[in-house]
């Protein structure tokens, strides 16, 4: 029985924080409620040491449930990084809403541990527990804003179709469990190994499993959730479901195919590759003519995750490289541009249209280069992270062979480059209108949206150091 | 020691260039002029310098090459930046620096006060430096870098009035038109390449004369070679059929006319025949097309000048003729005597169009011949000087041009081209007509220029000062003198053949000196045939202008054809324009832009375009917000991923 | 293997039959004579009114989440008080800790007003 705690110490850390927080919310008046988001910043940081405790060690955990790699730790880290984000921008997004609800970093916390735990996951059963405790939590999250129509219309869509999919993934596990006789990650894989004549039920759970995860990850033809959910859900909470939420389900896909299944890549690879073709393409081209910059975020977000699916696809090195520096990157640009959209947007989320950006650009520097660079980052201009994410990603699906894929994501790229430009010029060539509530930009907002615009180019010029850190993880 | 670094003289024009050309701007006039004098003036002191310790080396070690730097390095493809004197390049950038500094000279007179000044000066300079680099490079490459530059410095200095809608397209005109010969010269020197390896001279020459060493009967690589690069020569040295450009480059300043367009620049095909002797020796059917085509040229251009009432067109069509004697000579072989010529008529005809430049700006800028007359009186220098000039080009005896058409005219002779000598004596009939017909209308007889010029303070022509008459008065002495180092071999040594031996020593020696070379009698008496021809030219042009100035009017009246025929050149301008300019400009229009451009490719990026739209809106309306159509969909999923899994399972 | 559902499929086979059969036996014999008032929604006793459309208070629905989280917690209790023993003081204090996360949330809950029915 051996658990070994200071794997799991970060997320031990979350849950203690926010178990607390949930035992105060009762006793803080209401307009001090916000400030319960400075202990679960107390919170993040003491997982942050967690992590740091734990640093270096190899090994299975926690009844061999728990792995304690580089990508693991690579994974806790971005994971962290991105909750801290995202619950600073909260605090202040909670305050302009004036939704004095501390439930919202209980929730947020442990999300965050749901995420944790999927990326270190190494037995399914673990990984669907932390599936679960991120998706409830986002379910909740989702519908925060209950006066909002669309929010909880969000939140019911999304509890819907999650639960509906999370059927699928359960039972795939359990098809997998009886194909393998076991639900450890290791020892499916030796079970494969060892017999090479594949019964039907393994690939049936491969594929239900799958199922459950395009879900998350939002992965055509299981993405129509994502244009409601994103456009209905706060702010915060959309950049949790793009960024986090996907990112989890990824790097336990990851993890799932390339250390669970690598032996039945063939099956699954073509799986992948007409649903990559098809999220890339629904992704770009929907996003066209959206009017509504939420909507637009969310059809991108949608065609990003067909270019990491690209990657995915490829299976090699190369590629879990990728992925991850990808991910760093995406996370980057989509909380940068949201936090604008965020500051853009306003009291109850008035200007989220196109035409509210007109003029942006001049009468508000700071917002239009930050947004602007995070667009172009996005569409995968040079010099900046978004290009280096595809460069990698793209590379590795080449290294593979899979010209085909790579020529159909340039191409879908290519496309994607419209809508992301048709917000840069409505900002600097759009006329501006005389708005009734001007735009304020808190410091901690502008600290955050400057460390992030930063961060988008120092990855796109100097990628090295995060390639070498993905590079690190990737090797499990 | 000047010697070894021979090589900086094409520094110093370079910097003249983009001083004046950067800030020239903001300089007075006197700076500017300064400037750029002052460095052609230090290029021909260089040149000088070398040329003196040149000549006090042995023959053989006449061959001086400096090696400045790699410029392409590309597979086994090296081409330097690497520079060679030897006598034929000395003789070369001694003309073009020499030359070069008297026009330099002439233009702070001809060119005071006009705007534009320091854009004037710059591009001198600039031709200079590119000129040199022409002359002295030691590859293919390099040479093409001077040969592309020279032609980019003619169209500034051609479209130096650009507001003039003429100069303009006479600058088009003239860098078209080079480039279209262009072509022709980058395909050889890429043949060239493939041949030997190497576009290196010395390099290339010594190939060729190893691996040639016989004289092959078909028309091989080498035949190939050479014709491309003529075409070459043929743009930039006005010959048939890419002459054109020559007269309308007439809208320049005239001490460009002279700088450019008769001294340096169109003389570069010659000298490019002439260092490819090696080559071109070996490649007896183009040379005899070269011969063809000079000769043609010269007789037409000549025929157009008799004609012609524009002092400076007139010039103009005389410089084409004469660069036809140069190809004639090359085409029989003469590479010394074609190079001989090169030099006086440098001196001779860049003393003639400053001279006419003097002219134009005593009678403020009217160029009519039938304008003009009687200004012996009023230009003294300008007159005895030109008519130096005059005498040269007509081949008059004692003067430079005499010898070097002589020599061109007997070697044509002596290499069994009897036809091409006899067309070249009409023509150095033609010539000596025309030159004196423009004397006559310009300097002599009754005044025709108008001499009413509103408010002007002094009607009468002047004079133009120092700077104007210095350089006329050199170059006159030039005229006279030059001839003397290259004597026909019945009086004495040719000098200068002896001089550039060295440049030609690849040259294919498989032709048995004539043994006509030596029958001295048959070449007096040819000379004196041609001297004969040339004097009837000068009594007609005599009789016509001055006894009986009504014979011209009255002979053009009775062959009305035949003068149009001459007076509009041929109607090859109008031909050309029929021809190749109209049907591609419609080409362009119709197919290339209406059809191409806007429809083709239009249409694919805004088809594309809309394509994408309408697909997007079908998208956008899929998604529906119905949430069990959502739920379908991920059953529907997952059922194509089991059917496909059962599909292949085993 | 196979044969090991064969307990499942009788088991299902029954689990349908069974309303079927009721249904169906009971339709045969029963005896048909409606009336008015026989037919009239059942509601205490009392004479039906309105719509029976009306919105249920969320306050069920609370109480009936509440209730299979706290049942659910008790089922877990089952097997761990049957191998207790073994468990030793490991096995005790994860109980504890696994109560004292319920009991948090009951806390939660009965501050927020949650069980209060009115």
């Amino acid at each position: 029985m051996d658990i070994n705690y200071t794997a799991i110490l970060p997320e031990i850390m979350l849950s203690l924080v926010g178990i607390c927080i949930m035992l105060l919310i009762p006793f803080v008046p209401r307009e001090r409620q916000t400030h319960l988001g400075y202990l679960a910043l107390a919170g993040i940081v003491l997982a942050f040491f967690g992590v740091a405790m734990g640093w270096g060690q190899t090994d299975l955990a926690f009844s061999e449930m728990i792995f304690q790699d580089d990508f693991g730790q690579f994974s806790k880290i971005f994971f962290l990084f991105v909750s801290t984000v995202i619950l600073l921008i909260s605090m202040n997004y909670l305050e302009q809403e004036k939704l004095f609800q501390g439930e919202f970093f209980v929730l947020l916390l442990f999300a965050t541990v749901g995420m944790l735990f999927m990326a270190t996951s190494a037995d399914l059963i673990m990984t669907f527990l932390g599936l679960e405790v991120l998706s409830i939590s986002t379910y909740i999250l989702a519908g925060f804003k209950e006066r909002e129509r669309k929010s909880s219309e969000a939140a019911w869509k999304y509890f819907l179709l999650g639960a509906f999919s999370t059927a699928f993934l359960l039972y795939g596990i359990a098809f997998v469990y009886g194909a393998t006789g076991s639900t450890k990650y290791l020892q499916i894989a030796e079970a494969i190994q060892a017999s090479p004549d594949y019964s039907l039920i393994l690939f049936v759970g491969l594929g239900l499993m799958m199922v459950g995860f395009g879900f998350k990850v939002a992965l055509a033809p299981f993405h129509a959730w994502t244009p409601d959910v994103y456009e209905g859900a706060p702010i915060p909470i959309t950049a949790l479901l793009a960024v986090a939420s996907k990112g989890a389900a990824l790097l336990a896909l990851v993890r799932i195919l390339y250390q669970v299944f690598p032996d039945l890549s063939q099956q699954w690879q073509a799986i992948l590759w007409p649903m990559a073709v098809m999220t890339m393409a629904i992704g770009n081209i929907a996003a066209l003519t959206q009017s509504n910059i939420k909507r637009m975020l969310a059809y991108s977000s949608i065609a990003h995750a067909g270019y990491l699916l690209v990657g995915l696809t490829a299976h090699n090195p190369l590629a879990t490289q990728g992925i991850l520096f990808y991910l760093v990157a995406y996370a980057f640009m989509t909380l940068g541009a949201l936090i604008v959209v965020q500051i853009v947007g306003r009291r109850e989320e008035q200007h989220t249209t196109i035409e509210d950006y007109n003029g942006i650009g001049y009468r508000y520097p700071f917002l239009g280069i930050a947004l602007s660079v995070f667009l172009i980052s996005l569409a995968g201009i040079p010099a900046t992270a978004g290009f280096m994410g595809k460069l990698f990603v793209f590379s590795a699906a080449v290294q593979s062979q899979m010209y085909g894929l790579v020529v159909i994501a340039l191409v879908t790229s290519a496309i994607g480059l419209y809508y992301y430009l048709r917000v840069i010029v409505s900002m600097y060539m759009g006329e501006f209108k005389t708005e009734k509530i001007p735009i304020t930009i808190s410091m901690p907002l502008r600290i955050i949206l400057t460390l992030l615009v930063l961060g988008t180019l120092y990855l796109g010029i100097l990628p090295g150091s995060l390639l070498n850190l993905a590079e690190e993880a990737a090797s499990f | 020691m000047v010697l070894e670094h021979f090589w900086i003289l094409i520094l110093f024009p370079l910097v003249g260039a983009a001083m004046n050309g950067i800030l020239g701007r903001r300089f007075p006039h006197p700076v500017i002029a300064w400037l750029s004098c002052s460095t052609v003036a230090l290029s021909f002191l260089v040149a000088l310098l070398s040329f003196y310790n040149f000549i006090r080396l042995p023959e053989d070690q006449r061959i001086l090459t400096h090696h400045l730097f790699t410029w392409i390095q590309s597979g086994n493809f090296i081409s330097e930046f690497s520079f060679l004197l030897d006598p034929l390049s000395m003789v070369m950038i001694l003309v073009v620096t020499g030359v070069g500094f008297l026009i330099h000279i002439y233009s702070l007179g001809y060119m005071a006060g006009q705007s534009g000044y320091y854009r004037y000066f710059a591009y001198l300079n600039l031709f200079i430096f590119m000129m040199s680099v022409l002359v002295l490079a030691d590859n293919y490459l390099l040479m093409f870098v001077g040969w592309e530059g020279v032609g980019l410095c003619s169209y500034l200095l051609i479209g130096y009035s650009f507001e003039k809608r003429t100069a303009g397209d006479a600058a088009k005109k003239a860098f078209i038109l080079n480039r279209i010969g262009d072509v022709g010269f980058l395909i050889g020197v890429f043949l060239i390449f493939r041949t030997f390896e190497s576009v290196q001279y010395l390099t290339v020459f010594q190939a060729v004369s190893e691996q040639f060493a016989v004289m092959g009967t078909e028309f091989g690589v080498l035949g190939a070679i050479t014709l491309l690069l003529f075409i070459g020569a043929t743009g930039k040295s006005a010959q048939i059929p890419l002459y054109v450009w020559l007269p309308d480059a007439m809208e320049g300043p005239t001490p460009v006319s002279a700088l450019i367009h008769a001294a340096t620049m169109v003389t570069a095909g010659v000298y490019m025949i002439a260092r490819s002797a090696p080559l071109y020796s070996r490649a007896p059917e183009t040379l005899f097309i070269i011969a063809v085509v000079g000769i043609s040229t010269a007789l037409l251009a000549a025929l157009i000048a008799t004609v012609q009432r524009d002092i400076k067109k007139v010039l103009a069509y005389s410089t084409i003729s004469q660069l036809g004697y140069m190809f004639l000579a090359m085409g029989v072989g003469a590479f010394g005597a074609g190079v001989f010529h090169l030099l006086t008529h440098a001196f001779f005809k860049a003393l003639l169009f400053l001279g006419s430049g003097s002219v134009i700006m005593a009678l403020h800028h009217e160029q009519d011949l039938f304008k003009m007359g009687g200004l012996r009186k009023y230009l003294p220098v300008t007159f005895y000087t030109m008519w130096m000039g005059a005498l040269a080009i007509a081949g008059v005896p004692l003067f430079s041009g005499f010898f070097s058409k002589d020599a061109i005219l007997w070697k044509t002779f002596a290499a069994g081209n009897e036809a091409l000598w006899l067309m070249g004596v009409v023509v150095a009939g033609l010539t000596a007509f025309y030159v004196s017909r423009l004397m006559f209308l310009t300097f002599h007889g009754g005044e025709r220029s108008e001499k009413h010029h509103q408010g002007a303070p002094d009607p009468s022509p002047k004079e133009p000062s120092w700077s104007v008459t210095l350089p006329l008065i050199i170059l006159a002495g030039f005229s006279l003198l030059a001839g003397y180092i290259g004597l026909p071999s019945y009086l004495g040594n040719n000098r200068l053949e002896e001089f550039l031996a060295p440049s030609f020593r690849f040259q294919f020696s498989g032709q048995a000196a004539s043994a006509m070379e030596h029958a001295h009698l048959t070449e007096v008496i040819l000379t004196l045939v041609t001297l004969a021809v040339a004097f009837l030219g000068f009594a007609l042009a005599y009789h016509f202008y001055i006894k009986n100035p009504q014979v011209a009017e009255r002979l053009a009246n009775r062959f009305p054809w035949l003068y149009s025929l001459l007076r509009r050149k041929f109607f090859l301008d109008e031909i050309y324009d029929w021809l190749i300019v109209g049907p591609v400009q419609r080409i362009s229009r119709t197919i290339l832009w209406k059809g191409m451009d806007v429809h083709v490719i239009d249409g694919l990026v805004h088809g594309t375009a809309s394509l994408m739209q309408a697909w997007s809106h079908r998208v956008k309306r899929i998604q529906s917000g119905y949430a069990r159509l959502y739920a379908t969909w991920i059953l529907g999923g997952a059922l194509l991923i089991l059917f496909y899994y059962y599909w292949i399972s085993p | 293997m196979l044969a090991s559902y064969v307990p499942i499929v009788i088991f299902i086979l029954v689990a349908l039959s069974l309303p079927v059969v009721g249904l169906v036996v009971g339709r045969l014999i029963r005896p048909y004579k409606p009336h008015a008032t026989k037919l009239m929604a059942y509601e205490c006793g009392v004479d039906p009114e309105g719509d029976a459309r009306d919105r249920f208070s969320i306050r069920f629905y609370i109480i009936a989440i509440l209730f299979v989280v706290f049942e659910v917690e008790t089922i877990f209790l089952f097997p761990w008080a049957i191998i207790y023993r073994r468990l030793a003081l490991f096995g005790f204090i994860e109980m504890l800790v696994f109560l004292g996360i319920l009991i948090v949330g009951y806390f939660y809950v009965w501050k927020k007003g949650a069980l209060e029915w009115v």
